[in-house]
């Protein structure tokens, strides 16, 4: 009896973290610029802890989702394609020029990098650049396979506005 | 042939022939065999129970539902967990309970109507069952683990797809439904052969019980309708999801209307699938109390038929918002329409046999006269919806979900309660308490109607469907108060039920074969059936075998008692053909289920377990179909 | 008889915001009297079933109470050729009545589909998004598209064709007063007609199961005389006046320096994101959020600081305003006019 117990918990547990749907952001994944953000070690005041910056959206398959959306949405994919590069790197890669942990590609973003990597932070709030940290760490198949979704929607480029731009209508 | 069938008198029982069919026909106890069983009486008993475990789930689903909607802007379910609560309640009954739980009254009453021992292919029946139990543990199992699909019952496309339902929600779902289709069509097919080889000699077609016609056309609209939504959830949806296809995917060229439409041409017919046995049902139960037989036979017959072949030309009734072209949907505008006709005759009918009746009003009799009244009112407003202008104001809409459960509660749900007081004798040995099943029909009728006749009023003043909560200045607070009102006297109603039901199967009165004095052959084994139903299989000269004049009756004599033998009929006149050896219990039906519902399960975590299925589903079936000489098959 | 029925059904919807009850243009008057017309006659065919399945209950021949009866009650041969005679006659008759509504439902429904008369027809492009409407006004001179959000004005009086579809998941256009509702599906365009025949304020919601927050995907459509809607419609084509006062010139840096520019267009201002609703005459408006909450500056504070709690699961990010700055945005806000 206890032992199916112990099993139900087990398995209760078992999609926690993909099933998670943050929906309201916590207060501190509002700050602008988290501590991930520093350029130098050296701090006044005597040596600080090392902090360990995680992606809170690890493995959660709705930030993915939603990250999926915020990279078409905020125009990554304008340089990045849908992954493969195109005027800017690729962002499916083994060397990654500036790292390519969860709290790298997170500074990355925030700070921007030089030759045309602009910088986002203070645009985008520190948790959606959590939600694209996590979706462009599963185009690396980095993020649990479960969680990831198996396919983009629209691989296309310019997805929006099927309707014609030009006009079509009888008002003077 | 060896076997002589005669209209002797039936003589006395034979004590050593009844021995001998108790001994081959026997279940032995311990649990290897339970897990082994291919007798249909515990099979169907199993269905019943199993489905109604899932009715009560969706009910709780159901109350929350209304919890929620009571008052507006509630806060007792966010949009999340409302979304996930009426993709539960919706799968659960349509899936889960409302199929199986007719399946499994046909599975049960099928072959004692009919006069013969069991169903065509037992460890079929058995695989039938295991399968639907293994699906409906994985979409709770799946609740367990947070997993719950929330894009709606019908799992529209791009909305189910990758990019908006993200996580395994949708997946179990998808896959849920391959377990319950591979479960209806077994038993579908099951029943076809059973209905149409398997009769007592002299049972030719124009001789069958009216609910053995509604199990026969249903199980061939299961087997037309099932693979489309098996298509569209598995293939389509599925594969969209998990390895990368775009059948569906607007946006790289699928279509998402193709979805609909596959979906749909399961989902009309679904409803009837549903339906059909419940007007068996309706037929049985009033033939009987009102002591002649059912007016109308070849008219209700027809009209079965009908109901089975029109529905399968009314799916785009459900897309009319779609942008179709007008011309197209006309038509199943006059064909939704015309649908109604063949619902009306068999009302006709029985209003025909009302009238001519010596009513006895059991309380089985008022769940039917709840069913014209409810039934009738859904079919109206159905009619309504079926005229496109009328559809477009109120499609999507609570007047939609007060029509399909007007219909749906009103023409499957009261027949089916009808029909577990009705033949409540039959399976368990005693009566069922007629003053509780009473009060339960009172209560259930007059809270149904406070729940869902409201609703019609709510959608007419435009409030949507599958909306988590409402603006006070809407106005629908009043409405949606009385429907939960209703929604909680209704599960009131139900533990009437239930607890009638847990009296009545300890204290109840004994109840001798016949306690209604019905016509149909069911009525002639013990109640409840030895596993062999009857002693000697019967010879039928009539419509009603038991309204037959004893000395009029004979019996079928030359068949082995000692193993499980039954006797083949031809399919128009059900003439002798052979005589057929069926199997005994079985592990390997349990077996194989097993094999196919551990890949199934895995398959919705990653692609390889389908390979898992594969063998481990072969090895059931060698092991099921290892061949044995047809002599040596023991009990 | 008709009125009465409309009357007692028009009366009760005197609560409600968007009901099929209360027809504002022709296409929903014309599915309203079809309704009433369909309701009567199948009312009085259910009271008929009723009354025919209930009258045996009050014959003689019934109850337990009356044994011995016989196993089975075999009518004679004349009383089952009279059944057969009435059922086949009420089959007949339901055949007929069944064939006229079909008649008159497929020519209503031509009737609603479409006006006769489209020369002078209104085009608005409708494209559904989780969880707002992206509002287009199309027109041949590229210089008279305005673009708007969640909000609709029509001239009284005149047919305007909907063109819809979705960027995302399926939705349906969906204004009770005014006409049934036409799905916007991705990939797919479609057409409704819509008219109003009155002036006033007509609520619509999006009327397919879209996603987390289908519940609050609602829209108006504010019907007004012509050169009401044509001035409106000038104004539109505006871009925002830029503001004079400092406070809410402070409140269009905030605006323009955070998140906001990256979803958000304000024409006139270096605000070019397509992603959410236009704000360019955003305070203009009569709701915020797509019909969620009025729009008022306790509102916009509120949706602005945590849309989450007003509509959670929404794509609308949760940008960081320092306290400071916040007053100044919503008066910033309010000039957008």
């Amino acid at each position: 009896m206890r032992l199916l117990a112990v099993g139900c918990c087990l398995i209760a547990l078992a999609a926690c973290q993909r099933e998670r749907r943050d929906l309201r952001p916590s207060p501190t994944s509002l700050a602008v610029f988290g501590s991930a953000g520093r350029e130098s070690e050296l701090q006044p005041g005597g040596a600080q802890p090392d902090l360990n910056v995680t992606n809170p959206y690890q493995g959660s398959a709705a930030a993915i989702a939603e990250g999926q959306r915020l990279f078409s949405w905020y125009n990554c994919a304008g340089c990045h394609a849908n992954g493969g590069g195109a005027i800017g790197p690729p962002l499916i890669k083994e060397e990654w020029t500036y790292g390519g942990e969860p709290a790298n590609l997170f500074d990355t973003i925030v700070k921007g990098r030089p030759n045309g990597m602009p910088s986002w932070g203070g645009r985008i709030p520190e948790y959606q650049i959590w939600q694209i940290v996590a979706f462009v760490r599963s185009l690396n198949n980095k993020e649990p396979k479960s969680a990831t979704p198996a396919r983009n929607d629209t691989i296309q480029q310019d997805p929006g506005a099927l309707l014609p731009k030009s006009g079509g209508g009888v008002t003077k | 042939m060896s076997t002589l069938v005669t209209s002797v008198k039936a003589p006395a029982i034979d004590a050593s022939q009844r021995e001998q069919l108790e001994s081959a026909w026997r279940n032995k106890p311990g649990i290897a065999e339970w897990f082994s069983v291919t007798t249909h009486q515990a099979i169907g008993k199993r269905y019943i129970v199993t489905a109604f475990i899932f009715l009560l789930l969706g009910g709780i689903e159901a109350l929350f539902m209304r919890l929620q909607l009571a008052a507006p802007e509630n806060t007792l379910l966010g949009p999340v967990r409302y979304n996930q609560m009426f993709t539960m309640h919706g799968t659960t009954m349509m899936f889960l309970f409302a199929v199986p739980v007719m399946e499994g009254m046909g599975v049960y009453l099928v072959p004692l109507m009919l006069g013969t021992r069991n169903v065509a292919f037992p460890r079929l029946n058995a695989f039938g069952y295991w399968i639907y139990l293994a699906g409906g543990l994985l979409l709770y199992g799946a609740a367990l683990t947070n997993t719950l699909p929330d894009a709606g019952w019908f799992a529209y496309p791009p909305l189910s797809g990758p990019n908006f339902s993200p996580g395994k929600g949708v997946d179990v779902w998808a896959q849920m439904i391959t377990f319950t289709e591979i479960s209806a069509m077994c038993v579908a097919v099951e029943l076809i052969v059973t209905i149409l080889r398997m009769r007592a000699p002299g049972m030719s077609l124009n001789r069958m019980p009216m609910f053995c016609w509604s199990m026969l056309v249903q199980s061939f609209m299961i087997i037309f309708a099932m693979p489309a939504v098996m298509v569209a959830s598995t293939v389509f949806l599925l594969n969209d999801r998990t390895i990368g296809t775009h059948f569906v995917n607007p946006a790289e060229g699928g279509d998402p209307l193709l979805y609909q439409h596959l979906f749909w041409f399961f989902g009309h017919p679904e409803v009837y699938i549903i339906f059909l046995p419940a007007l068996g049902m309706i037929s049985s139960i009033l033939e009987t109390h009102s002591r002649r037989g059912v007016f109308g036979y070849p008219a209700l017959v027809l009209s079965l038929v009908g109901n089975g072949f029109v529905a399968f030309g009314l799916w785009v009734h459900h897309m009319f918002a779609t942008g179709l072209p007008q011309i197209g949907e006309a038509y199943f505008t006059a064909a939704s329409m015309m649908i109604a006709i063949t619902s009306g005759v068999q009302i006709f009918c029985w209003l025909a046999t009302l009238w001519t009746g010596r009513l006895q009003l059991t309380a089985a009799m008022h769940f039917i006269f709840g069913f014209i009244f409810i039934f009738v009112i859904g079919g109206m407003t159905g009619v309504m919806l079926a005229s496109i202008p009328l559809d477009l104001q109120v499609h999507d809409t609570y007047f939609v979900v007060a029509h399909f459960h007007y219909v749906l509660i009103g023409g499957a749900l009261f027949p089916l309660f009808g029909a577990f007081h009705y033949w409540f004798p039959k399976f368990t040995g005693r009566m069922i308490d007629e003053k509780l099943g009473k009060i339960a029909f009172w209560i259930l009728f007059f809270g149904f109607n406070l729940t869902f006749f409201p609703m019609h009023i709510a959608g007419l003043h435009g409030m949507t469907r599958r909306i988590y909560t409402y603006a006070a200045e809407m106005g629908w607070g009043q409405t949606n108060l009385l429907a939960t009102a209703g929604a909680i006297t209704i599960a009131f109603g139900g533990v009437i039920f239930i607890v009638n039901v847990l009296r009545s199967l300890s204290r109840g009165a004994r109840a001798d074969t016949n306690p209604w004095e019905a016509g149909t052959l069911e009525w002639a084994a013990d109640s409840p059936p030895a596993n062999y139903n009857f002693v000697n299989l019967p010879l039928i000269t009539a419509r009603y075998p038991l309204w037959t004049e004893r000395s009029e009756r004979g019996i079928v004599v030359g068949m082995r008692n000692d193993r499980r033998e039954v006797l083949i009929t031809t399919l128009m006149d059900a003439e002798p053909h052979h005589r057929s050896v069926l199997p005994g219990s079985s592990i390997w039906p349990f077996l194989t289920a097993l094999g196919f519902s551990i890949g199934l399960v895995g398959s919705v975590a990653a692609f390889y377990w389908y390979y898992i299925a594969s063998v481990l589903g072969m090895i059931g079936l060698i092991g099921w179909f290892w061949p044995r000489q047809p002599l040596d098959i023991k009990p | 008889m008709k009125r009465a029925v409309l009357g007692s059904l028009a009366a009760s919807t005197a609560f409600a915001q968007q009901s099929a009850l209360d027809a504002a243009g022709p296409n929903a008057y014309r599915i309203k009297l079809l309704g009433a017309v369909f309701l009567v006659l199948l009312g009085l065919i259910f009271l008929i079933v009723i009354a025919l399945a209930l009258i045996p209950l009050a014959r003689r021949h019934r109850g337990i109470e009356q044994e011995p009866l016989e196993q089975r009650n075999q009518p004679s041969q004349l009383t089952e050729r009279k059944l057969a005679g009435s059922v086949g006659a009420a089959t007949v008759i339901t055949v007929l009545i069944l064939f006229g509504l079909v008649i008159i439902s497929v020519v209503a429904g031509k009737t609603v589909s479409g006006p006769s008369n489209r020369a002078n027809a209104l085009v608005i492009e409708i494209t559904g998004n989780q969880w707002w409407w992206a509002v287009r006004y199309a027109n041949d001179d590229a210089s008279r598209i305005a673009v708007t959000a969640n909000e609709l004005h029509i001239p009284v009086g005149r047919p305007v064709m909907i063109r819809g579809t979705s960027n995302d998941v399926i939705h349906s256009f969906w204004v009770p007063s005014l006409q049934g509702k036409r799905d916007l599906i991705p990939s797919h365009v479609t057409t409704d007609w819509i008219q109003a025949d009155r002036p006033g304020r007509f609520r619509g919601q999006c009327a397919e199961f879209c996603g987390l927050q289908h519940a609050h995907m609602a829209l108006w459509v504010v019907a007004e005389p012509a050169e009401q809607f044509e001035a409106w419609l000038t104004h539109q084509l505006q871009a925002a006046i830029p503001p004079s006062e400092p406070v809410k010139q402070r409140g269009q840096q905030v605006f323009l320096n955070s998140g906001c520019v990256l979803c958000h267009a304000i024409q006139g201002t270096t605000a070019a994101g397509q992603v959410g609703p236009d704000l360019t005459h955003f305070a203009s408006r009569l709701t915020i959020a797509a019909g969620t909450l009025a729009n008022n500056k306790g509102n916009l504070a509120g949706w602005i600081a945590d849309p989450q709690n007003i509509k959670a699961g929404t794509h609308m990010a949760t940008i960081p305003v320092k306290s400071e700055d916040v007053q100044p945005l919503l008066e910033y806000m309010e000039t957008l006019q």
